[in-house]
């Protein structure tokens, strides 16, 4: 504990606190104040053969990575070898479906990039939120192909030995730095870039992720309301809309 | 039985001139904004033609509409919950923008600022209004307008099929007609049933069908469902936007923009009373041509005592209820039974109908030299030109001839039954009987075709805002306020149910019951400040 460093402590502590305080206001503030925003900004209608390739490859992708890291981060070591899974089992696990995902994943980026630059409609209707979205995207997801490349596939760290440690302890609100200031240089550029991609979330149209419409399955198919007397605020969208 | 009111149009294509009046007016009201502007809530569409956006009627591409699955059940034609979800990251069935076309507008700018010694002339030459970039015009809203262009794609119109090697298209020895079209605010809108986040919703009180802008989270699975294609994906914002049965001016009594502006005067505004109870059943028809029929018995006579008793018991409020007695819509769709649903196929159970036309017949006839206000000649006519008729049975019956016929006949009929009276000669009682009606009726239904003023043409009760929470009473009263229940006291006397009297929109206001003292006590009634009325004895004064 002693040779913990101010920077150390900035970006492995405070960091990540406020990171996830910006994460959860800034959502409760965009719902607020910006609910007509919320929306996938949908550029489907400008250009559908990549996207009909790229977007489901992507959002698998990026789907199963997200289950990987919940396992990965989430479940401790005692935890898997209690049920009974070596550790060479999971790890073979990891890699098969870590490996599908993320070349889904990966691959879905790429097209959805190419296409985002190359067709002039969907270039054209690209904000400036989507750019810095996009490239901070890119740079998480590129980090942490290569911290699995280099650290753990040729190297031989295990993340489960320390970056999942870390990151229970922020849940449980004492994260120690040596963790994650020991951890290898791409895991700590891997994590930092997540940070600032949770940062932006809530300012981007990544929002659409938390209107997931899970309620479609259980509900009737015919909606009625009845006219409603509330008046609706004047405010408008975060990417500003001129009628 | 489960009485709901529903806002209805019938368009009488015989007067239809296609000037797009009411495209633009529709325009210039809803969709001037940037990210509408291919958006025509309101279109007007030449036939033979292709329509907005091209070939939308083809469902067995686009997939729009319901269909029943082999144990009979309604189903969106482009997939259940589950699939839709599942296609919700690329939705296959979409049309871009190709499909409708690439808006632009003219650097007019070139013009203005052309240095004034310059040699050659100025042009202002197009622009697309996505890329900003020049663009070369290739397609429009009404590209095929008065069959212009028609004949490069004359193949490409869905409704010919079938029917295709029949059709010469020598267009001056066919037909033609123009067909507007709007929303058809469904009775059962598979655009309603697409939507994932439940944000396009019809309204209990009118039946519009309406976008929760705000609700709206852009999956764009609407477009897919509508098989009028009638939801557009504005693309600036990246929600669905759709025609409003212009709801603000409606709840004033006032037409639709479309309506009010429309200038062969061929639009007609009602109500109409249907069972709500119904409505999937008779979607569920299985034979096709039995649907328009099936559509048209879920109607209910607004005269029938047990229709009024059963309007009175879902709030419809009296005057709502006299004018759906007078409704124009009503007595086209069931009284003269001449309006038809444009594609009743689809099972949407479309409310915008369409009376059709009789043009096409009358001008082959007159142009053949014969008398065409003989309705003898005309009902000939219309048995020996199979290509219109069945042309029109494709577009309002599923393909069922003698249902278009015997409107054209009714049609034909009243023409010929009018010339007589016009003519100063006895009216003949036959004609009309031939078509199943009599000359009073006739007369009538002349009177609201031919000459009906503004207010027969448009009868819209005015909205009732403070109506509101009683028509969503099961969502907002308390469950206990029931007759005999503990909750009795805060009802009010019945016959102010529903009625617009000053003084009611203060109900909210009065929910405090006069309650006879020391009976009962409703905890669900205390706004949480003081004491709840009864709840404990009178304080002692001066004491705690
Ligand atoms: C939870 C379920 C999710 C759903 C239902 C969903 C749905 C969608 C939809 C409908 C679009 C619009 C595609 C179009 O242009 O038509 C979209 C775009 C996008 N989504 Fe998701 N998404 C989900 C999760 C995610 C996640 C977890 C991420 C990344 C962290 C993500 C990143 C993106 C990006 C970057 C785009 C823009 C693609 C482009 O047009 O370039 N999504 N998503
Ligand atoms: S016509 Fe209108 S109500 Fe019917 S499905 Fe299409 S958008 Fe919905
Ligand atoms: S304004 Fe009336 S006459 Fe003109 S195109 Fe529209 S519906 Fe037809």
């Amino acid at each position: 504990m002693n040779d913990t460093s101010t920077l150390d402590l900035l970006l492995w502590v405070v960091l990540p606190y406020m990171v996830l305080a910006v994460f959860v206001l800034g959502h409760v503030w965009r719902f607020r104040a910006d609910r007509f925003g919320w929306t996938t900004r949908s550029s489907q209608i400008y250009e559908s053969k990549l996207l009909s390739i790229g977007s489901p490859m992507f959002h698998f992708g990026i789907i199963g990575i997200f289950f990987g890291h919940v396992v990965g981060l989430g479940i401790p070591k005692s935890w898997t070898r209690f049920l009974g899974i070596s550790d060479h089992v999971y790890h073979l696990m990891a890699v098969t479906v870590g490996l599908a995902a993320a070349v889904a994943c990966v691959g879905g980026l790429m097209i959805l990039l190419y296409r985002r630059r190359t067709n002039t409609r969907v270039f054209g209707a690209t904000t400036v939120g989507d750019k810095i979205m996009y490239l901070l995207l890119t740079l998480v997801i590129t980090f942490g192909v290569l911290a699995t490349l280099v650290h753990t596939t040729i190297g031989d760290y295990d993340y489960r030995e320390g970056v999942s440690i870390w990151f229970r302890q922020f849940w449980t609100l004492q994260p120690s730095t040596e963790l994650m200031s020991q951890a290898p240089i791409f895991f700590q550029l891997h994590v930092l870039s997540a940070l600032l991609l949770f940062a932006a979330w809530p300012f981007t149209r990544l929002v659409h992720v938390f209107a997931a419409p899970v309620g479609y399955l259980t509900r009737p198919y015919i909606v009625y309301r009845s006219k409603d007397p509330r008046r609706e605020s004047e405010r408008r969208g975060w990417e500003k809309v001129d009628f | 039985m489960r009485v709901m009111a529903q806002m209805s149009m019938v368009m009488n294509l015989d007067k239809c001139i296609g000037c797009h009046t009411c495209s633009v007016t529709c325009k210039q009201a809803w969709t001037n904004r940037s990210g509408t502007e291919y958006i025509w809530f309101n279109n007007v569409e030449t036939r033979p033609g292709q329509g907005y956006p091209r070939g939308y009627e083809d469902q067995e591409k686009w997939k729009g509409g319901w269909e029943l699955s082999a144990s009979g059940r309604l189903k969106p034609k482009a997939g259940g919950r589950l699939t839709k979800l599942l296609q919700l990251f690329s939705n296959p069935k979409l049309p871009g923008i190709e499909d409708y076309y690439e808006p632009w507008t003219y650097e007019y700018d070139k013009l203005l600022n052309a240095p004034a010694q310059q040699q050659n002339i100025p042009t202002a030459p197009p622009k697309s209004l996505i890329t900003g970039e020049r663009t070369q015009i290739q397609w429009s809203g009404n590209w095929d307008d008065d069959l212009g262009g028609t004949y490069l794609h004359k193949d490409k119109d869905p409704m010919l099929k079938g029917i295709e090697d029949k059709v010469q298209f020598e267009f001056d020895q066919t037909f033609m007609f123009y067909l507007p079209r709007i929303c058809e605010h469904c009775l059962n809108p598979t655009c309603v049933a697409s939507c994932p986040s439940g944000a396009i919703y019809k309204r209990e009180e009118d039946g519009i069908v309406l976008v929760d802008q705000d609700g709206c989270r852009g999956w764009r699975m609407c477009i897919t469902g509508c098989p009028y294609k009638k939801i557009y994906f504005n693309h600036r914002t990246g929600k669905a936007e759709k025609c409003t049965f212009c709801y603000p001016r409606i709840e004033q009594g006032e037409p639709t923009v479309c309506a009010e502006t429309c200038v062969g005067r061929l639009r007609y505004i009602g109500l109409v009373l249907y069972d709500a109870d119904r409505v999937t059943e008779a979607a569920s028809t299985r034979d096709e041509k039995e649907l328009y029929r099936a559509q048209r018995d879920i109607i209910l006579d607004p005269h029938d005592p047990e229709v009024i008793a059963g309007a009175k018991a879902s709030g419809i409020p009296h005057d709502w209820l006299l004018a759906a007695q007078k409704s124009p819509t009503y007595k086209l769709i069931k009284d003269y039974e001449v309006a038809l649903p444009l594609h009743p196929e689809y099972r949407t159970m479309p409310m915008v109908w369409y009376i059709p036309p009789l043009s096409p017949v009358v001008d082959v006839v007159r142009d053949t030299g014969y008398d065409a206000e003989d309705a003898e000649n005309l009902f000939a006519a219309i048995d020996a030109l199979r290509i219109p008729v069945e042309y029109l049975a494709n577009l309002f019956t599923a393909g069922d001839v003698p249902t278009v016929e015997r409107v054209l006949y009714r049609m034909a009929a009243m023409r010929s039954y009018m010339r007589d009276i016009n003519l100063g000669n006895a009216p003949r009682e036959g004609i009309a009987n031939a078509v199943g009606m009599d000359g009073e009726t006739m007369q009538e239904m002349y009177r609201l075709l031919a000459i009906a003023k503004y207010e027969d043409r448009y009868v819209i009760p005015v909205g009732h805002h403070e109506s509101a929470h009683d028509l969503e009473s099961t969502g907002t009263d308390c469950p206990l306020n029931a007759p005999g229940g503990p909750g009795m006291g805060m009802s009010l006397p019945e016959e102010s149910l529903g009625m617009a009297g000053p003084g009611y929109a203060t109900k909210r206001q009065q929910t405090t019951p006069d309650r006879p003292e020391g009976v009962r006590i409703n905890l669900l009634n205390w706004d949480g400040r003081g004491r709840p009325d009864g709840l404990f004895p009178e304080p002692a004064t001066g004491g705690a």
